[in-house]
Order: structure tokens, then sequence, then C-alpha cells
């Protein structure tokens, strides 16, 4: 039984150039940046000063602040350099610079804290936090963070294996080749929120996903079951897929657990399990690097913090100059500019597209086909909203429920006129959020 | 470094292959249906009339964007459609300079001086119908059908003004045009009426092709035809309940009106709800106009008034806003234990 979200869109998946490549490990690089910034949250302070030898999976950054996650040096080596690098977010943000000594020593910290089952709450939580792990679906927001802020309201848990994004793979891959990495986080997570039950979310375009994952279900089940859901964008975003799975609708500004719901991408679910039984904090990443100007597109295993330059030069580097580079999905992926950005935490997939993907329009002009309307998984007007943003009505914006926009970009997807329905909500709220600093204070 | 040759732009980075002039092509393909049937009819004459007018809205937006050195929208074929609907509302007897005017009015004065498409408020084909009824000569008499007769009227040259009675000017004296002409008629088109207005089979099928390319949802047309259907069957004038609705739905412009006029993009509704109140809005006025106005026929004068409320009514039918139970009672359906 699942309860469809309305609106969404079909765009091409183009998948097919990485699904069927299992996951490669990418050497580390002769230098990683890891920026003190890799997450939603509070930004890390180094621990480490530059010249000083650090292990693999040794401690290097951390915060105070219960919204955040520590950093962890992803090779061992020395600290060339503390100082802003810059950011695959844009600028510059200060980032911790490892010099590779190629040997891999680990720190003795590494190791097995044992079975989710001999483990209490408190203690998967701690393992959590000190493994320095956040939602691996894009967001980055701090697992242990989510946990706390839903003890004793979950009732559901969800996995969400959704993939909605084209050409992103990295997930589908993590589901048919460490399946049982999956169900062991799983299982401490049910641990954690006390529960019987959990529900594993895949979109129907990865029939093999679902059928590995139910092969490793055991006989019982468990209590845990997998769930096609309808290909279709945004069904990974968490607030459809809460409504897809559950019926339920989490109010504006509200969080998941208001409806009793929680919800972890596939991959975060095996990085717990990883940090439980084997001790390794997050030291790297999939990332499934595709499209158009990709030689010889692949899913990699990158160590954090490898320049997004070695990572393209991994898949025999560029078949023509890019025209535009991506990181996430074509959706809602933040465009490039500096290869010399690293892959951090969020990193799912790099893109490179060697034309504009669609036909452009010199012009933009909405013809009011209401395309968008029907399109918007939020039930927004983004016709309306865009034209009020447009004469700088913030107020009719907001009575329009501009915050509710999740910026999907399913709207902009469709608009016929081409219009850049996203970038002008972006600016809308950025306003918005100025104005009430100043009211503020 | 940064590398200046790669573009940053705001997500999302794909496009859906449909734009504005692919949708506008498919209206054209559509409203090839009755175009076909007119000729038929009415011979050549009905494409020489389409022609000027097309020419001449294609010809207005380009001169008025050019002389305001704005990039030229020729390209997205709405000035096309434009001059489709304008001549399928004119009778086909009109001299060629009527659908020149019309467009002017149509292109310049509704369309561009309003900011252009997606921007107007009316109907710019309807607005120009209704600009030309100054010229009522011309406007209200409407040539006989004459089946696959090519030259039935003079391709040059003023047309004399034979008017036949249309069915609707039967209804609006209360009688059902039955002897005249039978409904076989009015569903192939085989009576007198503007040039695109007469064959209600063909603008249904182009209104089927418009909902199969999902260029039009069938909301507007069918709450449309359907508030006119219930009222004319709840109310007719003292005729056979069924004929009488029959005749009511098939004359006049009204599937014209519901199919393409009603639908269209600028000066309809985009929430459901709010196409669904504009067709049953368009339906109540039509009829209404229909029993009690001065005119035979209301369909124009209906789209144009409900064309005016369209932004308010979008305003009331804001859809549900997600998280918020439609009632206090429903919250936590789906069935949530804590
Ligand atoms: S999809 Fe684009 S053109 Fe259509 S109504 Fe929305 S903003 Fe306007
Ligand atoms: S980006 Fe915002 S307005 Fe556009 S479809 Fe997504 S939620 Fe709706």
């Amino acid at each position: 039984m699942t309860f469809p979200f309305q609106g969404g869109v079909h765009p091409e998946g183009h998948k097919d150039a990485t699904q069927q490549k299992p996951i490669e490990l990418l050497p580390p690089p002769a230098q990683v940046v890891l920026p003190v910034s890799m997450h939603i949250g509070a930004p890390c302070e180094p621990l480490v000063k530059v010249g000083q030898h650090v292990l693999l999976g040794e401690k290097i950054a951390m915060s105070a602040s219960p919204v955040s996650a520590p950093i962890h040096a992803s090779v061992s080596g020395t600290v060339a350099a503390v100082e802003p690098r810059p950011h695959p977010n844009g600028g510059r943000v200060p980032a911790i610079v490892l010099e590779n000594d190629g040997a891999d020593t680990p720190h003795p910290d590494i190791r097995p804290f044992g079975s989710a089952e001999a483990l209490t709450a408190e203690d998967l939580i701690a393992v959590i936090r000190e493994a320095g792990l956040v939602g691996l679906g894009g967001a980055a927001f701090p697992t242990h963070t989510k946990i706390a802020s839903g003890l004793g309201k979950i009732d559901t848990l969800i996995v969400n294996g959704a993939e909605c994004e084209p050409y992103i793979t990295s997930d589908h891959r993590v589901m048919l080749e460490t399946p049982e990495e999956i169900l062991g986080g799983l299982r401490a997570l049910m641990k954690i929120y006390g529960l019987e039950s959990a529900v594993i979310a895949v979109e129907t375009n990865k029939p093999d996903a679902v059928e590995t994952l139910r092969r490793t279900l055991p006989k019982r089940g468990g209590g845990v079951r997998v769930a096609p859901l309808a290909t279709r964008y945004p069904q990974g975003a968490e607030k459809q897929l809460i409504r897809a799975v559950t019926g339920r609708e989490v109010p504006p500004g509200a969080l998941p657990a208001a409806v009793g719901a929680a919800v972890f991408n596939v991959d975060t679910v095996a990085s717990i399990h990883r940090a439980v039984t084997a001790g390794t904090p997050l030291l790297r990443r999939v990332v499934t690097v595709s499209g158009s100007a990709v030689s010889n597109p692949k899913n990699l295993s990158v160590r954090l913090g490898t320049p997004l330059r070695a990572v393209f030069e991994a898949t025999g580097g560029f078949r023509e100059q890019p025209f535009k580079i991506i990181m996430g999905g074509p959706m809602m992926g933040v465009a490039q500019h500096n290869l010399d950005a690293p892959v951090i935490k969020g990193t799912n997939a790099l893109l490179a597209f060697s034309r504009e993907e669609g036909k452009p329009e010199k012009e933009p002009v909405c013809i009011r086909c209401g395309r968008c309307v029907s399109a918007c998984p939020m039930r927004l007007l983004p016709v309306y909203l865009y034209h009020y943003e447009q004469k700088n009505m913030l107020a009719e914006c907001e009575r329009m429920r501009i915050s509710d926009c999740i910026e999907c970009g399913s709207c902009a997807y469709i608009c016929p006129g081409r219009l850049h329905l996203v970038h002008s909500f972006r600016t809308a709220k950025q306003k918005l959020r100025e104005a009430q600093k100043r009211g503020g204070n | 470094m940064p590398d200046t040759r790669l573009v940053v732009s705001s997500s999302p980075h794909i496009r859906a292959e449909e734009d504005t002039h692919s949708i506008m092509l498919d209206v054209c393909i559509a409203l090839a249906f009755p175009l076909v049937i007119a000729v038929y009819f009415f011979g050549l004459r009905a494409l020489t009339v389409t022609a000027v007018s097309v020419a001449a809205c294609v010809f207005f937006e380009w001169a008025y964007r050019k002389l305001l050195k704005k990039p030229s929208s020729v390209r997205d074929l709405s000035a096309v459609v434009t001059g489709l609907l304008l001549s399928f509302n004119l009778p086909v007897s009109v001299p060629y300079w009527l659908p020149v005017v019309g467009a002017f009015v149509a292109v310049v004065v509704v369309k561009q001086l309003y900011g252009g498409i997606g921007k107007i408020f009316l109907n710019p084909a309807l607005a120009a119908r209704v600009f030309l009824f100054s010229f009522p000569v011309w406007m209200t008499s409407f040539p006989k059908p004459q089946p696959g007769q090519w030259n039935a009227l003079p391709l040059w040259g003023a047309v004399d003004a034979v008017s036949a009675a249309t069915p609707l000017s039967f209804l609006k004296h209360g009688a059902l045009p039955a002897d005249t002409y039978n409904l076989q008629d009015l569903v192939l088109g085989q009576i007198p009426g503007s040039l695109g207005e007469v064959s209600a089979l063909m603008l249904l099928l182009g209104g089927v092709y418009l909902v199969v390319r999902r260029v039009i949802t069938p909301r507007i047309p069918v709450a449309y035809l359907g508030t006119v259907a219930a009222l004319t069957f709840l109310f007719p004038k003292g005729n056979v309940a069924l004929d009488w609705m029959l005749y009511e739905v098939l004359s006049g412009g009204l599937v014209l009106g519901a199919v393409f006029m009603a639908t269209d993009y600028a000066t309809s509704p985009v929430t459901k709800r709010g196409q669904w109140i504009f067709g049953v809005g368009c339906g109540l006025l039509t009829v209404f106009i229909r029993y009690f106005g001065a005119y035979p026929e209301g369909v124009s004068y209906a789209i144009l008034v409900m064309n005016a409320c369209v932004w308010l009514i979008d305003k009331i039918s804001l859809p549900r806003r997600f998280g918020i139970p439609r009632l206090a009672r429903f919250i936590r359906k789906g069935g949530g234990k804590a």
C-alpha cells in the first residue's frame, strides 16, 4: 500500500551508463582537502596543526555544537596546510590539507565495537556521532542529530533507496553490492528507536535492487519490508517519501518526527553498520561519475577530500571540453567551476555535460500554461510565486507559501517558457530571511 | 584554478523537451481539424480568409516587437494560433480587410500592449471578434455551406451578403430548427456559422488531440459543456428536453469556445479547482446570455467576463497546503499510532 504524492515529473533517467557497473575503488590521491564544513550545521574546529602527522581515521576536526559532525583523516600523512580552499558549495572555506604518505596506517581507535545487539541505544548513537556520519543522499544533515530529534516519537522508520535524480546510481550499487550492510545498519537504527519494523523504499526502476534486498532479508522478514515506489521525481524527497510510504504529510516547518517518521539514506544506513561493526568512521563514499562529457562513466568509491579533477581523471578524463559540471544530480545539484574543490560527504554524483541539456530560451517568457502547478509536489503555484518575486512583492510570496518550496526543480524542469523559477524562489527566500533578520534586531 | 569555460547556473540543469513552440505547434495541428472541414463546406475562401488572418497576426507581432526593439516572439507560434482562432470566429464571407483589422486589435491592442503572451487578461481572438461587431453587416451574415464546392464563394472581390439563418437564431425564438438542420448536420458542421465553429465533431477531435498530447486537460471543456448541457436540459424552452439540450450544445460557437477559447492558457486559471470553477462560470453565463440577453450567442461574452476573473479565481482556489489536513478530524489519517 502506497500513498502517491501529487505532482512530480518524469525526467529521462540516463542511469544505463552506470547502473550495471560495480563500484570501483579509486586509489587515494597524493593530497586530500577536507573542508571543516561538509555538513549542515556548525563548522568544525581543526584539532591538528600544520606539520603534524595523522593516521587514517584519526579525528582531525570537531565541534561542540549538537548539530555538527566530526571530520576524520581520510588518508594517513602530514598536515600540509590549514587554510581556506575552494568548496563545492561555492566560495572558499577553511580546510585541512593532508599530504598522503601512501601507507594508510590506521588509527588505533579504529576497531570493532561489537554487534548492534550488544550495544545500548546510547552507545550506538555515540558511535554514529563519533563516526562523523551525515545524510549521504546529498543533504548531509548530521545523522546523530536527526536520530536525537526523533527519539521516542518515531513509529515508522524508512530507508531511502529511491534515488530519484537522473544519472545517479551510487545508492543503487550500494543496494546491489552490500545489502547485508544496509540490513545491519537498519537493525542498529531499529534498536535505537525501539522499533520492530522498518521500510526500505526503492523506485520501481531498480527491480534488481528490490529483488536483492528481499533475498537478503531473513526468511521471516524480521519486520523489515521492501516497498517499491513509482518512478517519479522527487520520490526520494523526504516529505514526498514519507507521504508515499505512510500517507502522512509533514506539516509546514516541522520535522518528519512530527508525523512519527524518520528517513535515512541507504548508504548512510550501510555506513552505520560499518561504524558499529568495524569502527570505521566516514572516510570514503560512493560517487557516480557520468554525463555526456565523461569518457567512461563509473561508480567510484572515493576518499573524502579527493579533488574533483582526480575523480574525473579516473574515468578517463573528458571526451570533450565540458560545458557544465555538477556536483549532485541534474535537478538539484550545484554547478561547479573549480575542479580543485574536493569530494565532500554529500557528494553522491559528479556530472559533466558537454552542452546544454534541453533547448535553452533566449528570453524566458511565462505563457501561464499551468504545468508548474501540476508538477509541484508541494502544491504551490510557482507561476504566481515567480510573478510576485519579479515584482518584489515578498509579502505575497509568503502568503503563497514560498517557505514550503523544497527547491526540487520540478517546476523549472517542466516549464515550456524556460523560466528560472527555482533561482527566483531562492532569491525571494533569501530576501525574506534578510528582512526577518532586520526585523528581529 | 577556476575554469572560466564552465557555466555556473542555478539548478535544475535539465529541462523537459517541450517548449512554447512545440505546444503552440500542437494547438495549430488541433486547429487543422476544423479548418479542413470548413474548406469542405465553405470552399477555398475559408482558407484564404484564414491565411490573411494568420499573416496579419504574425506581421503585427513581428512589427510591434521590432518597433519597440524587443526580441522577436514570432517563433513561439502564438501569433499563428491567434490568427487561426480569429478567422475561426468570422463568417467566411467577410471582406479581407476585416481580419486585418481584427488582427491589429488582437495582437497589438490586446496582446502586446499588455506585455505579450502570458500577460494578457482577455482572449485576443475573442476581444477582436467583439470589436469587429462594430461591422455588423459583415459579422452577422452567414453563407450556407455547400459541401465540396471549392469555389462556393468568389475568392476575390465582394461577396454578396447571402445570409442564412443559423440554428442559434431559431433557438433564440424558442424553436428547434429540426426541419432545416437535423442533429447530424450540426455534428458534422453542415450549417451556416462562423468559419471554424460549425463542426462539433472536428472541434472535439481537435480537443481530444490536445488532451492526448497533454496540451490541455479536459477540465475546462467538460465543465463548460457539462454546465450548458445540464442547464438547457433542466430548462428547455418548451421542447423535448434532450433535443433542446443537444441543439443548444451543438449550435453556435460553444464547442469552439469550450475547447479552444476557454482553455487559452493566459486567460484561464492554473489551479485544478479554479479550472472547474472557470468552466462552470462560462457555462452559466453562456446560457444566461442566450436565454435573457439581446444577442443570440453568449459564448464570447461569457468567456471574456470569466477571463477578467482569472486571478481572483486562482486566489480563491489555492490547493490544500501540504501537511495541513483538509479538516482537523482527518489528522493522522493513514494510521499513525503515536
Ligand atoms: S510552467 Fe512556466 S510557462 Fe507554464 S505557467 Fe508555469 S511558469 Fe508559466
Ligand atoms: S522547486 Fe519549489 S515551487 Fe518548484 S516544484 Fe519544487 S517545491 Fe514546487
